[in-house]
């Protein structure tokens, strides 16, 4: 049974064509926390709806389900009446309100009570100017998921992506409900493996603009970007260090691919080798503790997942079955590793708990590829194609609750979660 | 929900105004040698390009005789490959030593060769598989004669499909290496 749940409108807007991602539920027996969202006092003289944009966010990680609150009037200061939530069967309620300051900026308050045991669970408020109702929206969204999961919300983290329309191809960054899309870069050739940097202000990425592959490091405040890696052949798969000192990239400069660490903070230094083979060797990613490096190699024959350490010795194999297994990608708290694993000629987004190395394909697609963890480590955003258009998944680990982003006139693909915003 | 629909509209306008960087506005700090030249994709390849032509349709793209500055005339300059090979057909053999020997006669000359991927699987794991093509030439043109400094083997992986599609037609078109005299 799938069921798709419209949680939102979609723009038909020249500027922002892509879009929200729109939630699918499939499978049954989910747990979902119920909330009950009041709208916000106010909100309707505001630019944003905040308590639909907080509703979007909570419903899309799969763990809330919005109980009805149409005819309540309520907002941060109220004393709400706990038993008749009860009796709708809501866990929690959320009301707050938006009010325009003398100075042109929004000030946004909110409550939050525990339903079960009709207590309240904590405030917030923060005055903002317009441009960041979104991203207030996001944060309180945030700060409820932590509130009532115990995990840290990543619904004010930004994603980016790369779209092509015809031969013009754009690096985006968006809110991680796929909206406020703004292009950091346009290209008329290919731009491919966009990553984060660990402090969000910085987007390393394969340019092709030069009709060669090189590697450059963007700054996404301003636009300023530093050609980092040009040398002979080419220069691909960025991945940073979990300290943003230290780039592990590949290199073909000695002939075949192989894995390179170039130390940023010191301009012109000579890349490092590591993990030598005369085989393929690329998609390196660092562990969390900064001291491994998972990475694709065909030195088996077949590409294969293997580890390494960074101070050097022998990689170690992580993948066993299957005769296709590429783009490594490790969540932050360390648990489990995406990849892709080819299957009777589908390309299939995997997941595997590294503690037992126990994997199993999470989605009924066929074309999956580049996955990245949410910084909490419980969602996964890829890239794959239905009905033979390039789309944008996010997905939670199990596979049950998956939200979608299509591309509207064109292909969108090279998706990458950033960090928590600092 | 209208007047919403319009003012989020109208928001979502002005913030994609934002700081998007055009190619050829930026300053560029290279930190790591020369940038290559900025020859501007003036290559057959792009031909077959264009939405609305049907899925399974092929346009022939014959890059042997698109025009190329410095290209010998008359020679072809398209190595195809099996799927999953690198290995060079013998009927290619005869390609290897004509460009060989054009190389050979100008040792001034630069010559980039770029390898490519049909479509499937990943995008940098294609990159390190058109990287192997480009460079069986390479070395194919060295047994040849042609002096290493001259040759650079690079990969554009699955991103430049000669032709587009999903066809086997297709994709046996676009795993391939090109010799390149931009």
């Amino acid at each position: 049974m799938k069921k798709i749940l419209t949680i939102c409108f979609l723009f038909v807007l020249q500027t922002s064509a892509w879009a929200q991602f729109r939630v699918e539920v499939s499978g049954v027996g989910l747990t979902q926390i119920p909330i009950a969202i009041a709208s916000f006092r106010g909100e309707d003289a505001a630019p944003q709806k905040i308590a639909s944009l907080v509703q979007a966010d909570l419903e899309r990680s799969g763990q809330f389900r919005a109980i009805d609150t149409s005819g309540s009037n309520l907002d941060e200061t109220s004393r709400p009446d706990i038993s008749s939530w009860r009796q709708k069967s809501a866990d929690a309620l959320l009301a707050g309100s938006v009010s325009r300051l003398a100075d042109g900026r929004f000030d946004v308050r909110m409550q939050l009570w525990d339903v079960v045991r009709g207590q309240a669970l904590g405030g917030q408020s923060k005055a903002v100017v317009a441009a960041d109702l979104r991203l207030a929206a996001h944060e309180i969204a945030d700060y409820v998921y932590e509130k009532l999961t115990g995990d840290k919300g990543v619904f004010s983290t930004r994603i980016a992506y790369v779209t092509k329309r015809g031969q013009s191809f754009n690096l985006w960054v968006a809110d991680a409900d796929g909206e406020s899309a703004q292009s950091a870069l346009a290209s008329t050739e290919p731009i491919i493996s966009p990553a984060w940097s660990p402090t969000g202000r910085q987007l390393a990425y394969v340019s092709f603009e030069a009709r060669k592959p090189t590697i450059y490091v963007h700054e996404v405040a301003t636009g300023k970007r530093r050609l980092v890696a040009n040398f002979k052949g080419s220069n691909s798969a960025p991945a940073w260090s979990p300290d943003g000192k230290t780039l592990a990239l590949t290199l073909s400069r000695d002939g075949g691919s192989q894995l390179n660490l170039l130390d940023l903070s010191n301009a012109g230094s000579e890349p490092r080798r590591i993990a030598q083979s005369s085989s393929i060797d690329t998609e390196p990613v660092f562990t969390a503790d900064g001291r491994h490096i998972y990475f694709v190699s065909d030195r088996g024959g077949s590409p294969q997942i293997y580890r390494v350490a960074v101070s050097g010795g022998n990689p170690e194999r992580v993948t066993f079955s299957g005769s296709y297994n590429i783009s490594p990608t490790l969540s932050p708290d360390g648990r489990w590793m995406a990849y892709i694993s080819r299957v009777n000629g589908a390309f299939k987004l995997h997941v595997m708990e590294l503690a037992t190395g126990n994997a199993s394909a999470i989605t009924d697609t066929n074309a999956d590829e580049r996955p990245s963890f949410s910084p909490n480590s419980k969602m996964l955003i890829y890239a794959t194609q239905q009905q033979g258009k390039e789309a944008l998944m996010t997905s939670t680990l199990d596979g049950k609750i998956k939200a979608r982003l299509a591309g509207q006139n064109g292909d969108i693909r090279e998706p990458n979660w950033g960090p928590f915003q600092k | 929900m209208k007047h919403t629909v319009v003012i989020l509209g109208l928001v979502a306008m002005l913030s994609a105004c934002g700081s998007s960087v055009k190619l050829d506005k930026v300053p560029v700090e290279d930190r790591s040698g020369s940038t290559s030249g900025s020859g501007n994709g003036a290559n057959g390849a792009n031909g077959a390009d264009g939405s609305g032509v049907a899925k399974s349709n092929v346009a022939s793209v014959d890059l042997s005789k698109s025009a190329q500055d410095g290209a010998p005339q008359g020679t072809a300059r398209v190595v195809y490959f099996d799927y999953d090979s690198f290995v060079i057909k013998p009927e290619f053999q005869s390609l290897i030593e004509a460009n060989a020997k054009y190389i050979r006669a100008d040792k001034a000359r630069k010559v980039v060769i770029e390898g490519h991927t049909d479509e499937r699987g990943g995008r940098e794991y294609n990159l390190a598989l058109g990287q192997k093509r480009s460079e069986a030439v390479r070395k194919a043109l060295v047994l040849a004669g042609v002096a290493d400094g001259q040759l650079e083997a690079v990969s554009f992986g699955k991103e430049k499909p000669a032709v587009q599609g999903s066809t086997e037609a297709a994709m046996e078109k676009n795993r391939r290496a090109e010799i390149s005299y931009r």
